[in-house]
């Protein structure tokens, strides 16, 4: 354990959003508010969640274990229905922004886009939502012990740091959705967003059967990373030139 | 001290096409200069002190002042293009605050969880001698709702001391009382910090490494701190005497008084700051007055103004250099020092005296950067490292302060961006870290716990 399992549940976790994190949101001070303004907002969806859970379980039989099964379920969902709700309060919010921010621009246009504010939105809640749970098991990991030792998976860590690190990208692309979705008025983009999440979060309940868990989600985040590429732009052309280093626009040249 | 403050007068607000490229305004330094103008850009600034003879609107005069805020915009004919600008700078300057005041808890927080001393239980500060050992609920909640009233009472009452000291221009005293209060922070504190870093790694070092090691330091610290340094070395001595500080706080304040202690220090700050008769704001009026700097307590500055070439001799220009630096901060011991009002005090450094200009060309960009007082940062600090210490070793809890803090930190820069007056900067955020901080562990942390036994995903 120790070291490095440390190192490496926090890198496959958190590598790819730390990069992200470095080459897109660090360089403008405006992207990293409404990255931390986003982490807020998970945050208080996870607060409020966590309230009627608690009041829930408070109110209720502490050995009924079929009953609090069925209220952990209980608060899973409604979690996620409340992050999707956060996540549009935050829409709504960032768009009275932009409004601002146009209204007092010179040129009548923001210095970033709704969708460059989506994708940022999306990394926030990404980053609180992998942060929440995996940062309990690194601290564990660094210390001392052996993982599934009473019969459990050993392979604990190792699943959750890519279960956490395909929520990252997760919550990423259905942010990229979502305000799309809001934006053009596309309910059901919305409702997908929605039902994906609800699936990824169901599909956790299969764990330790991590086939079950982890492969829908990897599978439902190319599927979600696919869709918000097209709808950001992107297109097959697009990557192609992209993989060729061609230029846009012109014949195709060797290097760039 | 005082033959800095007032060479600041030689300040001369350079004017050139530049400056006025980059932005409406060319802010001269408000209690330096007389009779400078102006003229603003949308500049997220924070003056607190009064320009003379400027048409500034009265809420930056008044309010120069507010505990780790940034600053407001000044108002001027390009509303517009200002306030776009406003808000670009002040996306900037809400970073310049949110980097220093991030190291500062990780400082913290690090200590917390590595170095055992600081969350053992070895006593009381003299501000808080009610006890906690007690059996009853009821009388721990009395004994720390006691501390808190001692710890306020002194605190206002060394505030009114410094505002009375201030009035009758003792500044010889206030000077040596923080020269005096910096050398205890820089120099026996951090003597006693690395003792214990090093019991904690189990690592020998011998008494004249120790010795060699601490002057340096030390000297370099009061040198920075009170004299001239380079800004980021005084940035970076800035967040380590608040981080010991800090804590210091954590060490020695009892729990439950820690906690009520920071719920009533911001309502004291709110009340301190916004209300006429408060002593923070009638230590800033009395400054203007005096057109003066608000004598420069613990402030963190962000950054200074430098300007383009313009036709001003190299000494003017180093002297105002030095008193950039000079003013930026004053060591300061918190639990002696009344000051701890002013640490809470925020400004932007508002057309400070730029840098040695050796050549007309020599094109440096214009920055102005935004103040912070130590205070905040100290009590942010100690929010976020009591969370990290006694938060049943869970870091979310500490994460969730984090975020909390830096996100009233940022609604306080907006407020002060749309009211335009000086606005205290701990109230926002502790209420909302302590909110969070209660909520997290109590309620969040059971439903993580529950989720991540069964390794569930929200």
């Amino acid at each position: 354990m120790t070291l490095a399992v440390f190192f490496g549940c926090t890198f496959i976790a958190f590598g790819p959003a730390f990069g992200l994190f470095l080459f897109t949101i660090a360089r403008d001070p405006l992207r990293i508010i409404i990255l931390i303004a986003g982490a807020f907002f998970w945050l208080v969806s996870l607060l409020l969640s966590s309230l009627i859970w608690f009041i829930a379980v408070k109110a209720s039989d502490p050995r009924d274990e079929r009953l609090q099964k069925g209220l952990l379920i209980f608060g899973v969902m409604f979690s996620v229905l409340l992050q999707e709700a956060f996540r549009f309060l935050y829409y709504k919010l960032l768009r009275k922004a932009i409004e601002g921010l146009v209204a007092l621009s010179e040129d009548g246009c923001s210095p970033i886009s709704i969708q460059q504010m989506a994708y940022v939105a999306g990394v926030g809640f990404g980053l609180m939502s992998g942060a929440f749970s995996m940062i309990n098991l690194l601290a564990d990991a660094l210390g001392p012990g052996t993982v599934g030792i009473h019969g459990d998976s050993q392979l604990y860590f190792l699943t959750s740091a890519f279960m956490t690190m395909v929520l990252i990208f997760l919550h990423t692309f259905w942010g990229i959705l979502f305000f799309h979705g809001c934006e053009h008025r596309r309910w059901w983009e919305i409702a997908a967003v929605v039902v994906m999440h609800l699936t990824v979060s169901g599909s956790s309940f299969c764990n330790p059967l991590y086939v079950g868990s982890l492969v829908p989600s990897y599978m439902l985040m190319a599927a979600a990373a696919a869709w918000a590429y097209l709808l950001s732009g992107g297109s097959a052309q697009n990557l192609r030139r992209f993989l060729l280093c061609l230029r846009s626009g012109a014949s195709p040249q060797p290097g760039s | 001290m005082i033959t800095f403050m007032n060479n600041s007068d030689s300040e001369e607000e350079p004017c050139n096409e530049r400056t006025s490229l980059m932005s409406a305004e060319s802010p001269p330094v408000p209690s330096y200069q007389d009779g400078l103008q102006a003229s603003e850009a949308g500049e997220v600034q924070a003056h607190r002190k009064r320009r003379a003879g400027s048409s500034r609107s009265p809420n930056n005069i008044a309010g120069g002042e507010m505990p780790g805020s940034g600053v407001p915009v000044r108002e001027s004919a390009p509303e517009n293009e200002e306030e776009e600008l406003t808000l670009k700078y002040g996306a900037k300057h809400v970073i310049m605050l949110f980097v220093p005041v991030t190291l500062c808890m990780i400082v913290v927080v690090a200590t917390i969880k590595s170095v055992r001393f600081y969350t053992e239980k070895n006593g009381q500060l003299i501000y808080t001698p009610f006890s906690e050992d007690t059996p009853s609920v009821g009388q721990r909640l009395l004994n720390s709702v006691l501390n808190t009233i001692i710890m306020i009472s002194v605190i206002i009452v060394m505030t009114v001391f410094l505002v009375l000291l201030y009035k009758y221009r003792c500044y010889k005293f206030i000077h040596g009382w923080l020269i005096l209060s910096s050398l205890m922070l820089l120099f026996l504190f951090t003597y006693i910090y690395l003792g214990e870093v090093l019991k904690t790694y189990n690592v020998a070092m011998d008494y004249p490494t120790l010795f060699l090691v601490i002057w340096n330091f030390g000297a370099v610290g009061m040198i920075c701190i009170h004299w001239k340094g380079p800004l980021q070395l005084q940035q970076a001595y800035l967040i380590m005497i608040s981080a010991l500080m800090a804590l210091v706080f954590i060490k020695y304040l009892p729990e439950w008084s820690a906690w009520v202690i920071l719920g009533a220090i911001s309502i004291y700050d709110l009340m301190a700051v916004l209300c006429p008769k408060g002593p923070l704001r009638m230590l800033v009026e009395t400054a203007q007055e005096r057109n003066e700097p608000i004598f420069p307590a613990l402030i963190y500055s962000s950054a200074m103004m430098w300007t383009v070439g313009m036709a001003k001799p190299d000494t003017a220009a180093r002297g105002s250099s030095q008193q950039t630096w000079d003013t930026a901060e004053d060591g300061r011991e918190r639990h002696r020092s009344p000051s701890h009002a002013d640490s809470q005090m925020s400004e932007t450094r508002s057309p400070v005296p730029t840098r040695p200009i050796t050549s007309l060309e020599e094109l440096e960009e214009e920055e102005r950067g935004v103040k912070l007082g130590l205070g905040d940062f100290i009590f942010y600090s100690v929010l976020v490292g009591k969370a990290a210490a006694t938060a049943s070793g869970d870091w979310n809890t500490t994460l969730a302060c984090f975020v909390a803090i830096l996100i009233g930190l940022c609604l306080t820069l907006l407020l002060l961006a749309v009211f335009k007056k000086a606005l205290p900067a701990l109230p926002i955020s502790i209420t909302f870290g302590l909110i969070f901080y209660f909520s997290t562990d109590n309620l969040v942390r059971p439903f993580m716990d529950t989720l991540a036994s069964h390794q569930l995903y929200i």
